[in-house]
């Protein structure tokens, strides 16, 4: 009897573990794992600045919520927002993650394999992907439908057009391995303002009237070169509901040597939220930066607790918020001692999309990978093989109908066949209106290589017309594909002293990805004044074709001739009589001559033109010697 | 078949006494064929003649360009700025002894301070080499070998548009010559990339850019327009092959709403005194193509509403000056007066002057599309879809003072920042429908529902004159017209020939130009010996001239309307030289009654005989546009090369549609008549 216990419990727990195996290959190392249960919810607050190269700051806003799994009061909740727990209750949801991007980050200047520009790194517009815990695929995609109109109403914008199946795909590896429970889709060109904002701001505890949400200013950070707002979620048995929400804005201060937080923020950071458990602003100076010359930055005002991590020398400045108050502001200010012209760690290839040919009719997109040579050295996890595997998932909407057979591969200016290359693919061809094109693929690149570009032809496909926007157009869209590079992971590990739920993040393994460019394809636009004038000319056209063809086909000329004949016996109908008689009075003809002279006669006889003639210079004349007089 | 239904009817009508109302009308109008085709004739040379009179004023059509809503921020900061630059490029013309590589280097240093993204392209000349089949294909150029020694370097940076998504990119070019760095226009050239470079800083920090800003500095040492069309080239059509390909970094900024092209040019102290900046736009691309209307507009509104500088258009100075075309303008000022008193709404009364200066213009306009040649490098953007302008500006005092260049520096800057502001304005592609027009003054324009009716009028008699000759002839038998096709296509397959001769010429020879022309000439004669020979003589017993010349009129008419869909201007200047042709062809040897209309007739046909020979044809209209003194029959050749260079579809024109007609009318002429 025990040992049949101990068989199903051993069952039990293997089994258990094969359904989160893949939660735990992608984000259960995203630091969530090694938090211990928590009893009650709990909320933290944290801001971390960032001087960048090209003297803009990073300014990258931080708040976790947790909740227990069961919650001690039933379905209330103090701190985390109900909202949220109601719509992972009812949509079942094991992860997902929603980002408002403007903007682009610039991979060659503020990182791209550091774990925070992989982590802020977003595509323009709209992204929303989410894990859920459902079987069949059906209702997966009946859940994803709800939840994109859910999020819709939560947060003020149109997810709601991610409904459609020709707008989100399933990828199973390109994007995150999963089993078939994820959906992804993408809106490139919905703007993002502060009517997003707002609603995200609710979720939070204090909302932004304490603690470190007061400093969002909405002038002050709208202004910035980039703004990516995100909200991510995932729950567990074990963990319960964990939402993190972040804010990453790029801002370029007026003085370029020297910034302060007021002056960035044009807010004082005058105390913590009564609520958050704890409160921090960090100030990370890239080791870039320090190690070249200690002299570079300089910083106003005394830390907390400085550390460095264990590898970039990346150093960290540790600010708690609790010390400060309306009297004492936390204004932590930065002068650029000497200015140069640095760059952060670079991913290993960096990665570039556009398209090729011109015209209405087809084109191809290409995807040039770059090598950053300079940049590898701060890489690690490479001396492994002498292979670089870079994964690029792709979707594609249907009205761009990629031919994937002629995807062509190009290694340093030489074509390759794309057996040697291609390790993995994945291509699930896009169906007319019904769902887009999506491409997951796994390359493998030798080390050295410098430069690697792939193509793929397309042809442009036609709307129906009520598809396109009402006006004129500027196009459509292509959103980003996301390279990422498997081999390649951005960790940074700070001493256990630092007990940040944001620094915890970045011990995770985190894929290095780069999103490319969103690309915009000009269709074929009818002019929509037009269809007026052609329905007018076609139908005339065809009108004219269809009566003289039928009176062609119809037409039988012997019966017509006999016809005539016999009309001519006739008397004519009263209408011609009454015609021909006004005429023959007009013309002064008597009756019996009008048959001869009607015949002989052309229509425009001399006479009848001059007459014509003779009224009209009358009657300009008339009118001229009228207006003179 | 139209025209033997018609005739069936005209059968018909001599047994039946009623027949319909459509085929009687028909009928009559064929009946009076002559009268038709005069007053008709008459009618599109006086249509032309009027155009001017008909034009209308510009309007900005698109509401979201909003041209000068904004004030231009443009200040003497960014200027002096520029001029540091302009200061330095000529130093290091003075100086340094390659400036062809310093001065790539000089710009680019100037564009990273400003924080773009920079990088060089390198090209090469192409191979201006004849492909009779390349014709309307949009990448002309063949992928650029590095091999020769001497290439060209643009420079070009791109500034990413802060909150944009980088979907779209605005261009903006100046070239300038690094071989002519020293020279005498080296201060023009570089003040006009201290232009680009004053606008660009201005834009580097411009926070309300939706759009990337790409400046390409290009290198015109092979001419303005190889630089742009090499880097457009590989923008769009990207070779991945190739050691160059690997090392060089070419970046990128989406899809092009619009490209200006600007350039100073200072011109010599003319004799007019210029009270005023002036701004030339060039705005006609290859084969008649234009960029949109409101892009005009827009530099138009800008540059004489905002910044007061004088805008001016291509125009043929001779025109101007011709005694034909004042008199013309007297007639239509008093025709114009007259209709007024008459009716106080008919408004188009203009003055003489105006109207010979529309003239002038249209003219220009109407003879830069049919030529099918760029004006400018922007033609090398519209062969991409792109629309571009190409805006020359000239100073009103010395560019060497350094006050007058700033000055002139502020107002062209400023010029252009509204240009890019108005453009960066725009959320949809440039869509409303004036892509077709003529220009009579920057700001009026004629367009393609106005223009359309003087070519209407000219082709509207040649289906009439066919089907009332085809009417005239003996033979009664509906498929009569069979036997002419035979020399018909012979002529035409004699004018293919004729096209792909040149091919094979370039190809194997360096020959001097009237070498080649000779050959070519020569060639085509013997071609055409030989199509006789080997299909007879086009003489034959059952080729009357009557129907010859209705089958050649038909094929002509046909020709014209193809052509007037490619290239509408081409088609407007062949159907003045080919539709007298048509109508007037008559045999020598035909007998007819009235002598003195016989001779008048038979002088109008030795006359077109002579001038609608192409090689005639193409001087006299390159005289009456340039001046007679410079034209000679022998530059023919040149001509038609330079017309193959540019992929220009009027050389296809020329050969394919004018010389068969040419060749029939003769035929026609010579007729035996028996």
């Amino acid at each position: 009897m025990a040992s049949h216990t101990f068989l199903s419990l051993l069952l039990f727990y293997l089994y258990s573990f094969h359904l989160l195996r893949p939660i735990y290959c992608s984000f259960g190392s995203n630091g969530f794992e090694t938090t211990s249960v928590p009893k009650e919810e709990e909320f933290s607050e944290e801001l971390l600045l960032k001087p960048l190269p090209d003297y803009k700051v990073l300014a990258h806003f931080h708040f976790t919520s947790t909740s227990p799994p069961s919650s001690s009061n039933g379905k209330h909740h103090h701190l985390f927002p109900k909202s949220i727990a109601q719509l992972v209750k009812k949509y079942k949801i094991r992860e997902l993650e929603l980002s408002f991007t403007q903007g682009r980050w610039n991979y060659d200047r503020w990182g791209a394999s550091d774990p925070l520009s992989t982590a802020n790194g977003k595509p323009p517009g709209v992204e929303l992907w989410a894990l859920f815990d459902i079987p069949t695929k059906e209702e997966i995609d009946a859940t994803w439908r709800n939840l994109t109109h859910s999020l819709s109403g939560l947060f003020c914008a149109s997810i709601n057009f991610l409904e459609s199946s020709t707008s989100y795909s399933a990828p199973l590896w390109g994007f995150l391995p999963n089993n078939g429970d994820l959906r992804y889709g993408a809106l490139p060109r919905e703007a993002v303002c502060t009517e997003n904002l707002t609603p995200w701001l609710k979720l939070l505890p204090c909302r932004d009237k304490a603690g470190i949400a007061s400093l969002l200013d909405r002038p002050s950070i709208y202004r910035g070169h980039y703004h990516s707002q995100r909200l991510k979620l995932r729950s567990d048995g074990l963990n319960g509901i964990v939402i993190e929400q972040t804010l990453s804005v790029v801002l370029q201060p007026i003085d370029r040597t020297s910034w302060s937080m007021h002056q960035l923020f044009k807010k004082s950071l005058t105390g913590k939220c009564a609520l958050a458990k704890s409160s921090k602003v960090f100030l990370e100076i890239e080791g870039t930066l320090v190690s070249q010359n200690e002299n570079i930055l300089e910083l106003v005002g005394e830390a907390d607790m400085v550390t460095n991590d264990q590898r970039d020398h990346s150093t960290i400045y540790q600010y708690n918020v609790e010390r400060y108050s309306e009297h004492e502001a936390l204004d932590i200010r930065v002068n650029w001692k000497k200015l140069l012209q640095v760059s952060f760690l670079q991913a290993p290839l960096h990665a570039s999309r556009f398209l090729m040919g011109s015209g209405n009719e087809r084109g191809s997109i290409a995807i040039s990978l770059q090598s950053a040579r300079n940049s590898t050295k701060g890489l690690y996890d490479n001396s492994k093989n002498c292979f670089t595997r870079v994964v690029i998932f792709q979707v594609v909407p249907w009205y761009v109908k990629v031919y994937y057979h002629t995807l062509r591969i190009y290694v340093d200016g030489a074509i390759r066949d794309a057996k040697d290359v291609v390790e993995k693919i994945n291509v699930a061809p896009s169906e007319d209106k019904v769902s887009p094109g999506t491409l997951e693929m796994m390359l493998q690149f030798p080390c050295g290589m410098m430069s690697a570009a792939l193509t793929l032809d397309f042809d442009k496909g036609f709307l129906h017309i009520d598809e396109y926007p009402p006006d004129a157009n500027q196009g459509f869209d292509i959103p980003s594909a996301l390279v990422s590079f498997p081999d390649f992971i951005s960790r940074r590990i700070y001493p256990d002293s630092i007990s940040s739920p944001l620094l915890q993040s970045y011990k995770g393994r985190n894929i290095v990805k780069s999103y490319t460019e969103v690309l915009l394809v000009p269709l074929t636009t009818p002019d929509f004044s037009m269809p007026y004038n052609v329905i007018t000319f076609t139908c005339t056209v065809l009108a004219l074709y269809f009566g003289s063809m039928v009176n062609v086909l119809r037409r039988r000329v012997s019966e017509e001739e006999r016809l005539a004949k016999s009309k001519d016996k006739r008397k004519p109908g009263l209408i011609p009589l009454l015609i021909s008689k006004i005429s023959n009075k007009v013309r002064g003809i008597k009756e019996d001559s009008a048959n001869q002279s009607q015949s002989s006669q052309p229509i425009l006889g001399p006479k009848v033109v001059f007459k014509v003639v003779l009224i009209a210079l009358i009657a300009v004349l008339g009118h001229y010697i009228f207006n003179s007089s | 078949m139209e025209v033997a239904e018609v005739e069936a009817e005209v059968e018909k009508k001599a047994t039946a006494t009623r027949s319909r109302l459509i085929v009687r009308l028909a009928a009559l109008l064929v009946s009076h064929s002559t009268l038709v085709s005069v007053v008709c004739c008459l009618a599109g040379l006086i249509a032309l003649l009027v155009l001017p009179l008909l034009a209308k004023n510009t309007y900005i059509s698109e509401n979201a360009l909003l041209p000068g809503s904004a004030n231009p921020v443009l200040s003497y900061q960014h200027v002096t700025q520029a001029n540091n630059l302009i200061m330095d490029i000529m130093s290091i013309a003075d100086v340094k002894e390659a400036p062809d590589i310093e001065i790539p280097k000089l710009i680019a240093k100037y564009m990273e301070i400003l924080g773009a993204e920079t990088y060089h392209h390198k090209f090469s000349q192409p191979q201006n080499q004849f492909h009779p089949l390349y014709f309307f294909s949009s990448s002309p150029n063949s992928p650029p070998t590095l091999a020769n020694l001497s290439y060209g370097t643009s420079t070009v940076g791109i500034i990413r548009a802060p909150r944009g998504d980088g979907k779209e990119a605005i261009v903006l070019v100046s070239p300038y010559n690094t071989q002519n760095a020293g020279g005498i226009d080296a201060s023009a050239s570089a003040s006009s990339i201290g232009l680009a470079f004053s606008v660009f800083s201005l834009l580097s920090r411009a926070t309300w850019l939706a759009k990337d800003i790409i400046w390409v500095a290009s290198d015109s040492r092979f001419g303005d327009h190889t630089s742009v069309s090499a880097w457009l080239n590989d923008y769009h059509n990207p070779n991945f092959i190739g050691d160059a390909s690997s090392n060089r970094i070419f970046k990128r900024a989406g899809t092009m709403a619009c490209g200006i092209v600007f350039k100073v040019v200072e011109k010599e102290r003319r004799e007019k005194y210029e009270d005023r900046d002036v701004v030339t736009m060039y705005a006609e691309a290859s084969n008649g193509q234009m960029p949109n209307l409101d892009l005009l507009n827009v530099v138009h509104y800008l540059a004489v509403h905002r910044q007061g500088i004088r805008v001016r258009i291509g125009m043929f100075g001779g025109l101007v000056k011709s005694h034909l075309v004042r008199v013309l303008g007297e007639v239509m000022q008093q025709v114009g007066r007259f209709a007024r008193s008459l009716n106080p709404d008919w408004r188009f009364e203009m003055p003489s002057s105006e109207y010979v200066e529309g003239t002038a213009t249209l003219a220009s306009s109407i003879y830069s599309q049919a030529l099918g040649v760029p004006t400018g490098p922007h033609g090398a953007f519209r062969d991409y879809q792109v629309d571009a302008v190409t805006l020359e500006l000239s100073p009103r005092f010395s560019l060497k003072n350094e006050h007058t260049r700033l000055a002139f520096l502020l107002k062209g800057g400023r010029l252009i920042e509204g240009t890019v502001r108005s453009v960066n304005n725009l959320l949809e592609k440039f869509h409303q429908s004036f892509f077709l027009y003529f220009l009579t003054a920057p700001n009026k324009f004629v367009s393609v529902g106005v223009y359309m009716i003087p070519f209407a009028f000219l082709v509207a008699p040649l289906p009439i004159i066919a089907a009332s000759l085809f009417n005239l002839t003996s033979n009664r038998n509906p498929w009569r017209w069979l036997h002419t096709a035979k020399p018909l296509l012979i002529t035409h397959t004699w004018s293919v020939v004729v096209t792909l001769l040149p091919f094979y010429i370039s190809k194997i020879s360096d020959l001097p130009s009237t070498h080649c022309m000779l050959t070519w000439a020569g060639g085509s004669l013997m071609a055409l010996v030989i199509l006789y020979i080997v299909f007879g003589s086009p003489y034959s017993k059952h080729v009357e001239w009557r129907l010859l010349k209705a089958v050649m009129i038909a094929s002509v008419s046909i020709g014209l309307c193809l052509m007037s869909i490619i290239n509408f201007a081409t088609a407007q200047i062949g159907a003045l030289f080919v539709v007298p042709m048509c109508l007037f062809a008559l045999p020598i040897r035909v007998k007819t009654n009235n002598s003195l209309i016989r001779s008048m007739v038979m002088t109008c046909n030795l006359v077109m005989a002579v001038l609608g020979f192409p090689v005639t044809a193409v001087a006299l209209m390159q005289g009456v546009i340039k001046g007679f003194g410079t034209v000679s029959i022998l530059e023919f050749w040149d001509s038609m090369k330079f017309l193959w260079g540019w992929n220009s579809a009027t050389y296809l024109y020329l050969v394919l549609v004018h010389l068969p007609c040419w060749l029939l009318f003769l035929h026609i002429l010579f007729h035996p008549c028996h």
